[in-house]
């Protein structure tokens, strides 16, 4: 867990990556509040603040006694949400530690391109 | 949220020692809370005024919305694991087992059963000749099991290792989740205990000096550090709670940033580091002269 931030984010931002990478299937069952406190040591009222938020935003869905699901879609719309935070969050880091370090654009074009490679 | 304690304007003078110092609070319904300070700061009075051990100087306390002293239908829901319990000379922990459920209601014997497993505590060994982690394991075990709506533990576990910890943290979340009711831990160990907490009271010389959620907390507080004069440039108008040199390099802890502050300390060739709950305790608590003398 990162200290900086909030644990219900980090907990909302873990589902979401898990769904990302397709380990939550859409339609299927996440985990209960109570599984994902007791996964993470972290308080229940904690994780329920992390599922409803994804709730909030319409990637989770309440069945009535059964429990949460990953709504239609949802896979999408949290592709789309992370490409806009994708220059903020890597690029400008990217470049600004390339800078510090004398990596030209074109070097750094480079190194992009061999690590794709690999 | 109801409050299930509700602590107004409190205060305890012990001759001319003030032990609390118009302390005012509440303890929140099914919430766990973190009761935290330095050693003396009223951690333990303040727990046993709550629960009508002692009589206070002044102000009020209301546990269930009743005065706690002497009122043994509010004082039921409540159990108290202390650092220092003690035990009638002959008692082996078997004992302190079955008398258990006499003073507790809600107590479960079962979970009690599973607890001196998990802890590995001798039950018909005299309590005497226990190790103070074992004697510590008595007491996790009966706060555990007893399930009163109200539960405080101060420094549970003097001498439990790392693995006991461990166990407690985890049955406690896992028995919280199925039956959840009001915690307080009273502790130290600050850094093993912050991700179970939703809420933390700071206790210091008597005052009440945090009393905010967790989540609040966690980013309440940044270090940042760089070039002493970027640093310094940087700093200009915060309030700094804590500062370190190293030559030409120099280290602050400030409060909450914003985005746009973010970007500039990173403009200004500044690193920012995180500070943890523990980290941000120890230097709201910390008085400047120890600082002075520990740089």
């Amino acid at each position: 867990m990162d200290e900086s931030r909030p644990i219900f984010v980090q907990i909302a931002e873990g589902i979401e990556n898990d769904i990302l990478s397709g380990l939550l299937a859409e339609e299927t069952q996440v985990p209960s509040t109570n599984e994902f406190a007791a996964y993470y040591r972290i308080n229940p009222a904690t994780a329920g603040k992390g599922v409803n938020l994804l709730v909030d935003e319409g990637v989770l869905y309440k069945k009535r006694g059964i429990g949460m699901f990953v709504a239609e879609g949802s896979r999408a719309r949290i592709a789309a949400k992370r490409r806009d935070q994708f220059a903020s969050e890597f690029v400008r880091p990217l470049v600004a530690e390339a800078t510090k370090l004398g990596i030209s654009r074109i070097e750094l074009a480079d190194l992009i391109r061999k690590e794709e490679e690999s | 949220m109801t409050a299930v304690v509700e602590v107004s304007n409190l205060s305890k003078r012990f001759g001319q020692f003030t032990a609390v110092d118009g302390a005012s609070f509440s303890i929140e319904e099914n919430t766990i809370h973190g009761l935290l300070g330095r050693n003396g700061a009223g951690k333990t009075t303040l727990m046993q005024l709550i629960t009508g051990q002692d009589f206070a100087t002044g102000g009020s306390i209301r546990l269930f919305g009743e005065s706690p002293v002497e009122n043994s239908r509010a004082l039921a829901n409540v159990c108290f694991v202390k650092e220092s319990q003690k035990y009638p000379d002959d008692f082996k922990p078997r004992h302190v087992l079955k008398s258990a459920p006499w003073f507790f209601p809600e107590w479960d014997a079962a979970f009690a059963e599973r607890l001196v497993a998990d802890f590995r505590l001798p039950l018909n060994r005299r309590i005497k000749k226990l190790s103070r982690g074992q004697l510590s394991a008595i007491g996790v075990i009966v706060g555990l099991a007893s399930r009163a709506p109200l539960t405080f533990f101060d420094e549970p576990y003097l001498g439990l290792d790392a693995v006991a910890r461990q166990t407690f943290y985890d049955r406690l979340l896992e028995d919280y989740a199925d039956h959840p009711r009001t915690v307080v831990l009273s502790t130290h160990l600050i850094d093993e205990v912050s991700n179970l907490l939703e809420r933390v009271i700071v206790v210091d010389e008597g005052r009440i000096i945090i009393d905010s959620s967790s989540d609040d907390l966690r980013g309440s507080a940044v270090t940042v550090a760089g070039p002493r004069a970027a640093v310094d440039t940087f700093v200009a108008g915060r309030e700094v709670l804590h500062r370190e040199q190293l030559g030409g390099l120099s280290s602050a802890t400030v409060g909450r940033l914003s985005e746009a502050d973010r970007t500039a300390a990173a403009r200004a060739g500044l690193e920012l580091a995180p500070v943890s709950l523990q980290q941000l305790i120890v230097r709201t608590t910390t008085s400047d002269t120890e600082w002075s003398q520990a740089s």
